[in-house]
């Protein structure tokens, strides 16, 4: 049986498998008879077996166990089989492979082959998958096939040196003078190569022949000779003559008379035509060139073929930088392209439509993009909103227009734009101080159709907390006002804090809000209040958070309330919590109490969170009396009222620790039980409390109690050695508490 | 440069799949998957170009495909390479095959894919363009074939107790 019909006969059984499990089983058992013959010394059918291995391969299975036997094939004296050996090396192997070390000697070997046949075979492996060193050590080889005789070998010894040469870099110089002697041959084939500027004349030569030969009949694709060889080497052109002025002198002849006689209407005429335009445009040519090269693209534009129309918006994008105006005169073409149902030619469409926006022409054609992006493919969503952005930030000819085109963009696409575009709006509309009203109205009327796009819901959010108080009033200028009561804000953003659509951000955004309406509103602040209270206890640690803080401005705090949840000033771009977006949480941090830590039990040394370093520390005051105490080193007198005394002791212990012992005595009337000591400390420090002599103060100073504190900064930053006590005790049946801070230790011994 | 020129049909089944970079074979298996998502969703009159696929090279390389019938002829390409210039290379390519086949079809591909190597490898060497031209490229396929097909006589008649191969 013939084993080339072997081959058949296994892909005649492999394709009628019917299931994958069965074509797998197929392909398994025909490699493991593969794998058995490989194993076997001499069997005439290895080429065969090697055949099969490949389309195994094709199909996805592993085949790697035939590296080996490519090598052994290459090596082999019959051509056939060296043939599928070679095949077998470029698609098995690859330089990271070490096999394929093993056969740069049988390339050598067949570089010097006298079948030219053999020798091409070597030189395609080569230049397909040589690693440096193979080429390395191959390249004197390559040369001399490059001077040789055979023209079959020298086109393909040309295409392996330039392999080699993008391999290895050094090696281009030693094939510089025999590409030269290639460039005076005839043969078309042999040009498709690089090389330097002396073969410029040559080059000018060469095109203008092929031009004025007109119809050849060897070289002929659909009537233009030679297109591909008049391609490449207008593309050589282009890369000579880029910096070059003399060479474009020398090109502006040659480059008009292609563009007039290359017959556009078939494609390899276009392709021609094409690389002509990029060259013209690229190198320092004269503005008469410049301009029929735009026209020519302009054709395209025109041409019926969305290829042809594909490929000239891709050069227009190229030179719309530097000739905006001969490309602006296309721009109704372009943005018809928009509409284009192909997502390639939609693609390139925007690009350069985003690139032709300009002061002159904004309005129209942010119409036509806001168009575009309502139905636009998703993939191009992002960008072409990104582009709006930027252009409407660029051009925008009033502040109202600018407010009006972005909130288009969030209600179409609001999933899609980036994260910053939320600050980027509200500091914008922070800055058109009269068009509040008109904005909060547009933004409220939103809110109310849809919560489903984030950033929008957040900047509504946001805005109707700061200006809820024109919303309610019901009349505005620009916009036909809404009227709307208290309640039914309220009613909106709670839709907002409890629908599961809205990200965790945009509910920090809407309780925000709720609590900023507490000061504009009037009658409904007990539902604030109610519904700031029930978020006290949610899940999200975040919104917790703020609740809990939300809950102390109502309580504790609420004769600073107004003042912290009044106006926003405008923001600044530039300044640092700009990216943040958040309002009152600036304001906020200075009056939130510092969280404290328990000291009962001997804890972990874990920093205190919360407090700030510098801030507290400044108002912090100092009631300070320094005292001797017998032991020679100071105590100090932090605390004393209602009969409670706290000193405080401290001894140096280490470069960057230290140990303070707080004695507390009582010289009231009544016994003091109960009592517990807190501390807190910056978060450079870290906390370390023992546990104390007791809880039971009794009365008139009988006895002390005594705790000590480990206090330890690692990074001496600036040794700021801040405390916070709270202390809490019980006297006379009801519960007292106080705190104090410690901001300078007494002492030379401390510092 | 040319990155890979693949072939598969209707149903995404890869029928040539050539590499002129490295890539593992795990890679070229999802690039061949990926490419055919991505140009098999195409319809039948937009452009032949398309952005390649986030393995094959991202925005950089383009795809330059061309639907045959039942085949789709697909070369990854960087954008050192004319799109129309490749667009009719694929046409040469086919009519290639059309004579070296006689009226090509799938089935020719299928079964001798080794033919077809041999037949592209003479058109692209190393990514490169070699030949354009295709009495040229068919003269030489002719000649390596009678050259394979004799020297397996004279092998045959050395070895007379092996089986027949032709």
């Amino acid at each position: 049986m013939s084993p080339s019909v072997r081959l058949q006969e296994m892909i005649r059984v492999i394709r009628s498998a019917r299931t994958q499990g069965e074509e797998r089983g197929v392909i398994q058992r025909e490699c493991a008879a593969i794998r058995a013959q490989f194993r076997q010394a001499d069997n005439g059918g290895r080429s065969h077996n090697l055949a099969k291995l490949l389309y195994v391969h094709m199909l996805g299975y592993p085949a790697h166990f035939g590296q080996m036997e490519c090598v052994r094939l290459i090596a082999s004296p019959r051509y056939s089989e060296k043939r599928v050996g070679y095949l077998g090396a470029m698609m098995l192997l690859d330089e990271k492979q070490d096999a394929s070390l093993l056969i740069t000697n049988s390339i050598k070997n067949d570089l010097s082959h006298s079948s030219q046949y053999v020798q091409s075979l070597a030189l395609c492996t080569l230049a397909c998958m040589g690693s440096a060193e193979m080429c390395r050590d191959l390249a004197p080889e390559i040369d001399r096939l490059l001077r040789a005789s055979n023209s079959y070998i020298k086109k393909k010894a040309a295409l392996c040196a330039v392999h080699i040469v993008r391999k290895v870099p050094e090696l281009g110089e030693l094939f510089t003078p025999a590409a030269r002697s290639l460039l005076s041959e005839k043969n078309h084939g042999q040009c498709v190569t690089r090389d330097t500027h002396t073969y410029m004349p040559d080059l000018v030569q060469i095109m203008k022949g092929l031009v004025t030969t007109g119809y050849s009949p060897e070289h002929n694709v659909a009537g233009i000779s030679d297109p591909f060889l008049q391609v490449r080497i207008l593309r050589l052109l282009r890369i000579l003559g880029r910096n070059n002025d003399a060479a474009s002198d020398a090109m502006n002849d040659l480059l008009a008379q292609v563009a007039t006689n290359t017959d556009s209407s078939k494609t390899a005429g276009s392709a021609v035509l094409y690389e002509t335009v990029l060259t013209v445009m690229d190198i320092k040519s004269e503005s008469g060139l410049r301009v029929l090269a735009v026209n020519i693209l302009g054709r395209f534009l025109l041409n019926n073929d969305r290829n042809i129309r594909y490929i000239s918006m891709t050069s227009l994008q190229k030179i719309v930088v530097t000739d905006h105006n001969a490309v602006q005169r296309h721009r109704g073409t372009i943005v018809d392209c928009l509409k284009d149902p192909d997502a390639s030619v939609k693609r390139r469409a925007l690009e350069l439509s985003l690139a032709l926006v300009s002061a002159v022409n904004i309005r129209s054609m942010m119409k036509e993009l806001l168009l575009f992006l309502s139905s636009c493919p998703p993939e191009l969503k992002a960008q072409a909103a990104c582009g709006i952005f930027n252009a409407a930030e660029r051009y925008a000819p009033s502040q109202r227009w600018h407010i009006d085109t972005i909130l288009h963009v969030l209600t179409t696409a609001g999933g899609d734009v980036r994260d910053e575009t939320v600050p980027n709006l509200i500091q914008l509309i922070t800055t058109a101080s009269d068009l509040h009203c008109y904005t909060v109205h547009k933004l409220y009327r939103a809110l109310i159709t849809d919560i489903s796009q984030q950033s929008l819901v957040q900047v509504a959010c946001w805005c109707i907390g700061e200006y809820g108080d024109l919303l309610l009033r019901g009349e505005c200028d620009e916009i036909e006002p809404v009227q709307v009561s208290e309640d039914d804000v309220l009613d909106a953003l709670e839709t907002v804090l409890q629908s599961h659509m809205s990200s965790p951000a945009t509910r920090g955004f809407a309780l925000t809000a709720t609590m900023k309406l507490s000061t504009r509103i009037t009658d409904n602040v007990d539902r604030i209040r109610s519904i700031v209270s029930i978020y006290g206890s949610c899940i999200d640690v975040e919104l917790q958070q703020r609740a809990v803080e939300y809950n102390a401005l109502f309580k504790k705090y609420d004769h600073m309330r107004a003042a912290v949840l009044e106006r926003m000033p405008v923001i600044d771009k530039s300044s640092p919590d700009h990216s943040n977006g958040e309002s009152g949480g600036g304001a906020l941090k200075e009056v939130e109490p510092p969280k404290l830590k328990q000291g009962e039990a001997v804890t972990a040394q874990e920093p205190a969170n919360q407090v700030h370093d510098g801030d507290n520390s400044q108002d912090g005051h100092n009631t300070l009396m320094y005292s001797c105490d017998n032991l020679g080193s100071p105590t100090l007198t932090v605390y004393e009222k209602n009969g409670v005394t706290l000193k405080l002791h401290c001894h140096k212990q280490s470069e960057t620790g230290l140990t303070v012992t707080l004695t507390a005595s009582n010289s009231s009337d009544w016994d003091m039980s109960s009592f517990t000591l807190q501390a807190a400390v910056p978060k450079s420090v870290q906390l370390h409390m023992k546990a104390p002599s007791g809880d039971f103060l009794p009365a008139r100073g009988t006895a002390t109690l005594t705790q000590t504190v480990l206090l330890n900064n690692p990074n001496k930053v600036g040794l700021q050695w801040a405390l916070w006590i709270r202390m809490s005790y019980t006297s006379q049946g009801s519960a007292f508490q106080d705190t104090m801070q410690i901001d300078s230790f007494p002492g030379p011994a401390c510092h | 440069m040319i990155k890979a020129i693949l072939i598969f049909n209707n149903h995404g089944k890869p029928r040539l799949s050539k590499f002129y970079e490295h890539y593992s074979e795990d890679t070229e298996q999802q690039i061949i998957r990926e490419t055919f998502h991505l140009v098999s969703k195409r319809d039948e009159n937009v452009c032949n170009f398309l952005e390649g696929g986030m393995l094959i090279g991202g925005s950089d390389n383009k795809l330059i495909y061309r639907h045959y019938a039942t085949l789709y002829f697909v070369f990854c390409v960087d954008s050192s390479e004319s799109e129309l210039g490749i667009l009719d290379l694929i046409q040469v390519f086919v009519e290639t095959l059309d004579k070296c086949f006689e009226n090509v079809c799938e089935l020719d591909l299928i079964f001798h894919v080794d033919k077809v190597h041999n037949i592209l490898a003479e058109m692209v060497m190393g990514g490169m363009v070699l030949e354009t031209n295709m009495n040229e490229i068919i003269t030489q396929v002719d000649a390596q074939n009678k050259m394979e097909k004799s020297e397996v006589r004279i092998f045959d008649h050395e070895n007379s107790q092996s089986p027949s191969y032709i």
